[in-house]
């Protein structure tokens, strides 16, 4: 239960993702699961995809049609609860939040995490982005094969040893 | 214990400062403050308390609790958690209520 | 004898805001901080901050409060005090203050009180070994000093206090082996939590510390297992060896000043502790006093801005200097308040206010 572990459950998480179909181009996936006063994700969607409203304590609502996958959500978040997926043949290609050092660097391989905190497959890393407006959270473009789409969520270093 | 690098904040290299702990010289940076500068060094214990003489470490570090309180040149009772470093300064251990001379 | 239209004792996020609106009244003002610089809790906050854009929603804590000093270090007739603490407050509007070895004075036309709020502490066996520090004293070490509070710690409590110094832990490098949490559920936003989890960090709810363990510092903690009466589950006991653990266990108002001039106060648990009475313009039971942010009530740091602001515009009424955009600024900093209170989290914080505006019904 999300109020006793602070883990989402596989119904909660897919409830957020939109029809496999749209996935053919990247979308976002808005895990805001509780009412809290916030709405930096639709002021800063240059696509008008994010609906909030007056009452900034409704959770945010994704338009899929004119979401386009940028991720400027992706790094507006305070909560860091965004990432955006797209379907590639047996790979799902992510964009996710990234607030620690080492940075990944791309084509490094790194662990692929659930939101368990277990890792559960390799992470390929393909793009790392980083400017001013982002305010130092690093957006992380990584891929991880499909069949982990719903499972996914962040990424992890693997040690040395 | 220093930070050496952090994805949000600079921690750009200060001027050092050279001062006395219980007799020893020891050096802290440029905007630490006494406590800051003792636990980079692992001094943790800042004082003793007054019957049980039991140790004692900072718990607030802004200035309200009072855990902190050392005799820094003499002087019994600095909050060090909100003094700032200076250089030279002799900081010694505490361990009753502070004798004023 | 200085004599300042009004001086505000604290220069964190709700004294700032109060400061801006009341130099546009055209009020001389005197902000007095005890720290070396003004911004209060927000210098050393960050994260990015939620609330909508008033509230500086995704801006990290500490350029808001460059932002906020900004916006009024140029305006007329400000004076900011730092290294400075209050000493005394009475009656007759004198406020005495130490600055740097000085003792001075000052004639007060009002006062506003934004002292914020204090953390609170746990009672436990060997809580006062070195290495146990309050969630807030980490964040400061780290993100002011840059100075590592240990290497392997444990966190207790998981309000958003302790799931957000977790994280920043975690960024700093430092190792967090679980957040424990008395309560049955996570107290904080759970966004706070699952960036937690994902760390692989456990939370552990209906746990909490039974002893610390050390000779000199801490070297380990025990954590024990409660049932729904909060009692202590026999064989549930765990050791985790730890160099720090931060307590994060909710803050409390810094009320001292106003029991200082008999300001009229009352308990109220849900606001944090000792409160002052207050009406709805933030005015004390005396007059010219009045009170904002954490001081009144715990709660985040985007409404200790907008009652910042309101109470600048208060005290603007209250001294015959209307602002000259008055209603229109009140309606707004009233609704958006009134928004970061809407939500479930602020139902804890309205309960407190009603009981508050009950105790002044009675004043």
């Amino acid at each position: 239960m999300l109020n006793q572990t602070g883990i989402p459950t596989l119904d909660q998480v897919l409830s957020r993702f939109p029809e496999e179909k749209a996935l053919i181009r990247p979308k976002a996936i808005l895990e805001c699961y509780e009412d809290i006063p916030c709405n930096p994700c639709e002021t800063s969607c240059p696509f008008d995809a994010i609906h909030i409203g007056p009452n900034i304590n409704t959770q945010p609502k994704l338009d899929v049609e004119k979401c386009t996958g940028c991720g400027i959500c992706v790094t507006s978040c305070p909560g860091l609860a965004i990432i955006v997926v797209q379907m590639k043949g047996n790979e799902a290609q992510f964009k996710i939040p990234y607030e620690f050092l080492p940075y990944p660097e791309k084509g490094q391989v790194w662990h692929g995490i659930n939101r368990s905190g277990d890792v559960i497959c390799d992470a390929k890393i393909d793009q790392i982005l980083i400017n001013k407006k982002q305010d130092h959270t690093a957006l992380v473009m990584v891929s991880v094969p499909v069949i982990h789409m719903h499972d996914f969520v962040t990424i992890r270093v693997k040690n040395e040893s | 214990m220093r930070i050496e690098s952090h994805p949000i904040l600079d921690f750009p290299k200060k001027q050092e400062i050279f001062f006395m702990f219980e007799g020893r010289k020891v050096s802290g940076f440029q905007g630490d403050t006494i406590a800051s500068a003792l636990h980079a060094l692992g001094i943790k214990t800042l004082s003793y308390s007054i019957h049980k003489k039991r140790p004692r470490g900072f718990y607030c570090a802004i200035g309200n609790c009072a855990s902190c309180h050392m005799i820094v040149n003499g002087i019994p009772n600095i909050r060090t958690c909100i003094t700032p470093l200076e250089p030279n300064m002799i900081v010694q251990r505490q361990e009753n209520k502070g004798v004023i001379k | 004898m200085n004599y300042k239209d009004l001086i505000i004792i604290g220069g964190g996020p709700s004294g700032l805001c109060a400061a801006k609106t009341a130099l546009e009244a055209g009020i001389s003002v005197l902000i007095i901080e005890r720290s070396p610089h003004v911004g209060g809790q927000l210098i050393k906050q960050t994260h990015k901050f939620f609330g909508s854009k008033d509230q500086y929603a995704k801006t990290r804590g500490y350029d808001i409060a460059t932002k906020l000093h900004k916006d009024i270090e140029n305006l007329e007739n400000l004076e900011i005090l730092t290294d400075t603490t209050v000493v005394g407050l009475y009656e007759d509007h004198v406020v005495t203050v130490l600055h740097k070895d000085q003792y001075l004075r000052y004639q007060a036309g009002s006062i506003i009180v934004a002292t914020g709020a204090s953390e609170k502490f746990l009672a436990f066996e060997n809580n006062d070994l070195p290495g146990i520090y309050g969630a807030g004293a980490t964040q400061t070490l780290m993100n002011v000093y840059g100075v590592l509070p240990g290497k392997e710690v444990v966190m207790v409590g998981s309000g958003n206090i302790g799931l957000i110094v977790s994280y920043q832990l975690m960024q700093a490098g430092v190792k967090v082996k679980a957040i424990v949490e008395a309560a049955p559920t996570i107290g904080g936003y759970k966004v706070h939590a699952s960036k937690m989890t994902r760390l692989g960090v456990p939370i552990l709810t209906s746990t909490t510390v039974k002893k610390a363990i050390g000779t000199n510092e801490l070297e380990a903690v025990e954590i024990v297992s409660l049932d729904k009466n909060w009692k202590e589950i026999e064989n549930t006991s765990r050791i985790l060896k730890i160099d720090a653990l931060c307590i994060s266990v909710g803050l409390t108002p810094m009320h001292q000043l106003l029991s200082m001039i008999n300001a009229k106060m009352m308990f109220v648990s849900e606001l944090g502790g000792f409160v002052p009475v207050i009406h709805e313009n933030h005015q004390t039971s005396i007059p010219s006093v009045f009170v904002c942010g954490d001081a009144v009530g715990i709660e985040e740091a985007s409404s200790a801005m907008m009652e910042g602001y309101l109470t600048g515009l208060y005290v603007g009424k209250y001294l015959n200097r209307l602002h000259p955009d008055y209603e229109n600024l009140v309606k707004h900093y009233e609704s958006q308040l009134s928004l970061l209170r809407d939500g479930p989290f602020g139902v804890k914080t309205k309960v407190g206010l009603t009981k508050l505006k009950e105790g002044s019904s009675h004043a």
